[in-house]
C-alpha cells in the first residue's frame, strides 16, 4: 500500500541546560513547540493531531503527563497520542507523528517530547533493586558499559577510540547554540585524562542530565509543497527483548533489521555512499563506531575506522552529530527526536554553524531500553524518488 | 522435571523519591499568592476565570498573563466521602474530597473538606478556606475547606516569592516472584543454583523463565548447575549514586556459569579491579550459610579460580 507524502516543515527547540527551573514541563514543551510553529509558519487551527514522547514516568514522577500538557500542547478537542519506548522514544515519536500524515488520516501533525533532567533522579530510577536479586546495576552506564567493552574486545578497535568521538561531538556541540555543553577546546587527550566512571566509560565520554525539549511540524505535500521542507523517504521501528540466550548485545538484530527496513524503503544501497549526514544516538562515546556497523555504513569491526580516519568529523565522508548530539545535550525523552529534528534542518540547510555543507539527505536515529528499541528516519532535501 | 508445586515467592519494593516541580510563571504566582492568603485565577480568552490558573488557554492555546483574585469561599459543587484517610492526604480523619467553585471563579478547585461526617456534606453548601500553620509552597498552603459556620482560626501570612515545590512520590508494590524463579530462590536458600532448559532450543537459563523468551514454550527441564564459570565482560562501577548498595568502585561482571546459556550479573572479588579479564574463569563465595535467604545475594561474590582463562571464542556468542 502507498504511503502519502510526508514532509518536515517546521522543527525548534529549547536552549539544553542543566536546569530549567524558570518554566514548568508545559512551559519547556511550549518553547520548542512554539519555535517549531514559526519555524513551518503554522497556527494552531492548522494542526490537526498532537503527538508527546516522555520518557518512563519514574524518571520525572508524572504519570502520563499528556493529559495535564493537553492545554499548553494545544491539543484540546484533537487528537493526542503519548509514545513510549524508553531513550528511543523522541525517534518514535517523530515516526508516529509520520505516519498518521503517510496514512491519509491527517494533513498537518506537531511532535513534541521532552524530559526535565532537573525535578528527578534518572540515575537513581534506572537502579531500582527488585527483591532477591543482587544489587549490582549501577544506571545506564553501568549497563552499557560491559557491551561497549564487548564491542572493543570483538572489533580489536584501539582505547582512544571513544575519546575521538567525545572530542569530535562536544566541540560540535560548540557550534551549535542550542547545546547544553559547549566544549571548543576540548581534546582527545583531555577526554583521556578526565575520570574513570564505569570502566572502560570516562566521565567526558557520558552524556550530560538535560532539560530540554523538541518539536517538529510534519505536513502532507498539499500543506509541504512550496515550503522548505524535509521530505521523509523512509521510516523504521524495531524492538527485541531486553535479555535472551544468545543476545547480540553489541549488535542487537533489532537495529540490524531497522536499518534493513530504512535502507529498502528509502531505496538506498549503500548508506556510506548515499548518506550526507547522520544523526545517530550516541549517549555514551562508543555507541558511535558501534551503531555505525549495526547501522550498515561499515562491516562489522571497521566502524571505528571511519572515526578514526576522521570521516565522522565535520568535513568527512560521513558527518555524524554534527549538532553535538547526545553527549552534547541529553534531555532523555527528546533525545530522539532532536536526532531527527537535526537531521530534518540539515536537508533544510537551517543547520547554521554546524550545517553539513550540501546536505541532501541525512538520517535520524534513536535508540532506547537495554538496546532493544530503534527508530530511524531518512529525510530528503528532494521528494522521495526525485534523486 | 519440576515436581512440587508451591506458592511463588513475594517480598515488598518500596520506591520512593522527592521529585521537585519548577512551577514557572503563572503556577509559581498562583503559589507565592496562596503564601500571602490569597487566591489568585486567570482569565481565559473566553471570559472565563480558572483557578487554579492555567498556563495556556484551553481554547486558543495562547499563554494567559490576566490573573484575576478571587474570594476564598465558595459553593462545593459535587463530593465523595472518605472514611479512611490515607497517608499523605491532607487530613488523617475522615473527610469529604470536593469540587469548589470559589466566589469568582468559573472552574472549581479539587481539596479537601473538614466537614465531621457526610450528614454535614451537600452539594451547594458554602465552605471557605482554612490556611495552614505550616505553609510549604503550593496548593498544600490550604490546609483545607471547612464549613462557612465552622469556628474561624486566625493563621498569619508569611510571604515567600515560591518558585519550585517537593512532590514526593512513593509507591509501596508486593514483587511477586514467578513460580519458576521462586524455585530458583529456594534452591539458592540451600545453596544449589538451579535452571532450566528450554525443550525446543535445549538452552539452559538461570533464573529459569516460565516461557523461553525464543520459542515461548514453558521450560520445565530442572537443571542444577555448578557454581562455577566465566566472566563474560564487565565494567568497574567507579561512580556513587543514590540508592547505591556497594561501595565503589566494584567490579560489575556478567558471570556464564558452566553449562548455562545466559549470563547474569554479579559482584567479581578477590582480585584488584584492573586484574579482572574477559574469560577469567570464577567460582562463587557463598555468605555464611546460617544467613543465607531466597536471594542471589547468598552469593557474596564471585572470586577467580586461578584455573586458565577460557578461550574467547567459548563465550563471544555470550557478548
Ligand atoms: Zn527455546
Amino acid at each position: 500500500m502507498a504511503k502519502q507524502l510526508a514532509a518536515v516543515i517546521g522543527t525548534g527547540q529549547t536552549h539544553h541546560t542543566a536546569k530549567r527551573q524558570d518554566v514548568s514541563m508545559a512551559g519547556l514543551c511550549r518553547e520548542a513547540i512554539d519555535r517549531a510553529m514559526a519555524d513551518a509558519g503554522v497556527d494552531w487551527p492548522e494542526i490537526d493531531a498532537v503527538v508527546l514522547g516522555k520518557a518512563p514516568d519514574l524518571f520525572e514522577g508524572v504519570m502520563m503527563p499528556e493529559l495535564f500538557l493537553a492545554d499548553a500542547l494545544g491539543a484540546t478537542g484533537k487528537p493526542l497520542l503519548r509514545v513510549h519506548t524508553a531513550g528511543s522514544v523522541g525517534g518514535s515519536t517523530g515516526n508516529v507523528a509520520a505516519s498518521l500524515v503517510q496514512s491519509g488520516v491527517h494533513r498537518t501533525v506537531l511532535a513534541v517530547a521532552f524530559e526535565k533532567q532537573s525535578e528527578s533522579n534518572a540515575m537513581w530510577a534506572l537502579s531500582i533493586l527488585p527483591p532477591f536479586s543482587m544489587p549490582v546495576g549501577a544506571g545506564a552506564g553501568g549497563y552499557f558499559a560491559p557491551h561497549v567493552r564487548s564491542y572493543i574486545r570483538r572489533s580489536g578497535a584501539p582505547e582512544h577510540i571513544g575519546a575521538v568521538v567525545a572530542a569530535k561531538d562536544r566541540r560540535n556541540g560548540a557550534r551549535n547554540p542550542y547545546a547544553h555543553l559547549k566544549q571548543p577546546d576540548i581534546t582527545v587527550e583531555s577526554v583521556r585524562s578526565s575520570p574513570m566512571l564505569w570502566d572502560p566509560i570516562r566521565y567526558d565520554e557520558t552524556c550530560p542530565s538535560s532539560d530540554g525539549a523538541a518539536a517538529v511540524v510534519i505536513a502532507d505535500e498539499s500543506v509541504a509543497s512550496g515550503r522548505p521542507a524535509a521530505w521523509i523517504h523512509a521510516t523504521a521501528m524495531r524492538t527485541e527483548p531486553t535479555t535472551f540466550a544468545g543476545r547480540d548485545q553489541v549488535n542487537p538484530q533489532a537495529g540490524r533489521d531497522a536499518a534493513a527496513a530504512l535502507w529498502r524503503e528509502a531505496g538506498i544501497t549503500d548508506p556510506l555512499s548515499e548518506v550526507d549526514v547522520a544523526e545517530i544516538y550516541v549517549p555514551f562515546s562508543w555507541f558511535e563506531p558501534m551503531w555505525l556497523e549495526n547501522l550498515g555504513f561499515s562491516e562489522l569491526g571497521q566502524g571505528w575506522k571511519l572515526t578514526e580516519a576522521g570521516e565522522t568529523a565535520l568535513g568527512g565522508r560521513l558527518p555524524v552529530n554534527p549538532s553535538g548530539g547526545v553527549l552534547s545535550s541529553n534531555p532523555i525523552g527528546a533525545s530522539g527526536l532532536l536526532r531527527f529534528a537535526e537531521a530534518a534542518m540539515q536537508v533544510m540547510g537551517r543547520a547554521g554553524e554546524h550545517q553539513v555543507d550540501g546536505a541532501r539527505i541525512a538520517l535520524g536515529h534513536a535508540y532506547g531500553g537495554g538496546s532493544q528499541y530503534f527508530s530511524l528516519w531518512v529525510v530528503g532535501a528532494e521528494r522521495p524518488g526525485a534523486r | 522435571m519440576v515436581t512440587s508445586i508451591s506458592e511463588p515467592l513475594s517480598a515488598p519494593l518500596d520506591v520512593g523519591f522527592d521529585y521537585t516541580r519548577s512551577l514557572g510563571p503563572v503556577l509559581g504566582r498562583f503559589a507565592t499568592e496562596l503564601r500571602e492568603h490569597r487566591v489568585l485565577g486567570v482569565r481565559g480568552s473566553d471570559g472565563r476565570v480558572h483557578v487554579p490558573p492555567v498556563e495556556y488557554d484551553p481554547v486558543t492555546a495562547q499563554p494567559l498573563t490576566e490573573f484575576v483574585q478571587v474570594g476564598t469561599e465558595g459553593t462545593v459543587t459535587t463530593w465523595s466521602w472518605i472514611p479512611e484517610p490515607l497517608a499523605g492526604q491532607p487530613l488523617q480523619r475522615p473527610f469529604a474530597w470536593a469540587l469548589i467553585k470559589l466566589d469568582g471563579a468559573d472552574t472549581a478547585l479539587l481539596h479537601a473538606v473538614d466537614a465531621g461526617s457526610p450528614q454535614a456534606m451537600a452539594i451547594g453548601m458554602r465552605v471557605r478556606v482554612r490556611w495552614t500553620a505550616e505553609p510549604v509552597g503550593g496548593i498544600r498552603d490550604i490546609e483545607c475547606f471547612e464549613p462557612l459556620d465552622a469556628p474561624e482560626r486566625a493563621v498569619a501570612a508569611t510571604p515567600e516569592p515560591v518558585t519550585m515545590i517537593t512532590s514526593p512520590v512513593h509507591l509501596r508494590y508486593l514483587h511477586s516472584a514467578s513460580p519458576e524463579e521462586s524455585r530458583y530462590l529456594r534452591g539458592l536458600a540451600e545453596g544449589r543454583l538451579l535452571g532450566q532448559r528450554c525443550p525446543a532450543c535445549g538452552k539452559v537459563y538461570v533464573p529459569p523463565r516460565p516461557a523461553c523468551p525464543t520459542d515461548g514454550v514453558p521450560t520445565e527441564d530442572e537443571v542444577e548447575l555448578p557454581d562455577r564459570g566465566v566472566v563474560t565482560t564487565f565494567c568497574v562501577v567507579n561512580v556513587p549514586f543514590l540508592g547505591q548498595r556497594i561501595k565503589p568502585p566494584y567490579v560489575a561482571a556478567y558471570v556464564l556459569l558452566d553449562g548455562a546459556d545466559i549470563a547474569f550479573l554479579h559482584l567479581v572479588l578477590g582480585c584488584a579491579a584492573e586484574e579482572v579479564r574477559m574469560g577469567m574463569r570464577v567460582r562463587a563465595v557463598w555468605r555464611p550459610r546460617e544467613s543465607w535467604g531466597t536471594t542471589l545475594e547468598n552469593i557474596d561474590h564471585f572470586a577467580p579460580t586461578g584455573e586458565p582463562d577460557a578461550p574467547y571464542e567459548s563465550f563471544a556468542q555470550h557478548l
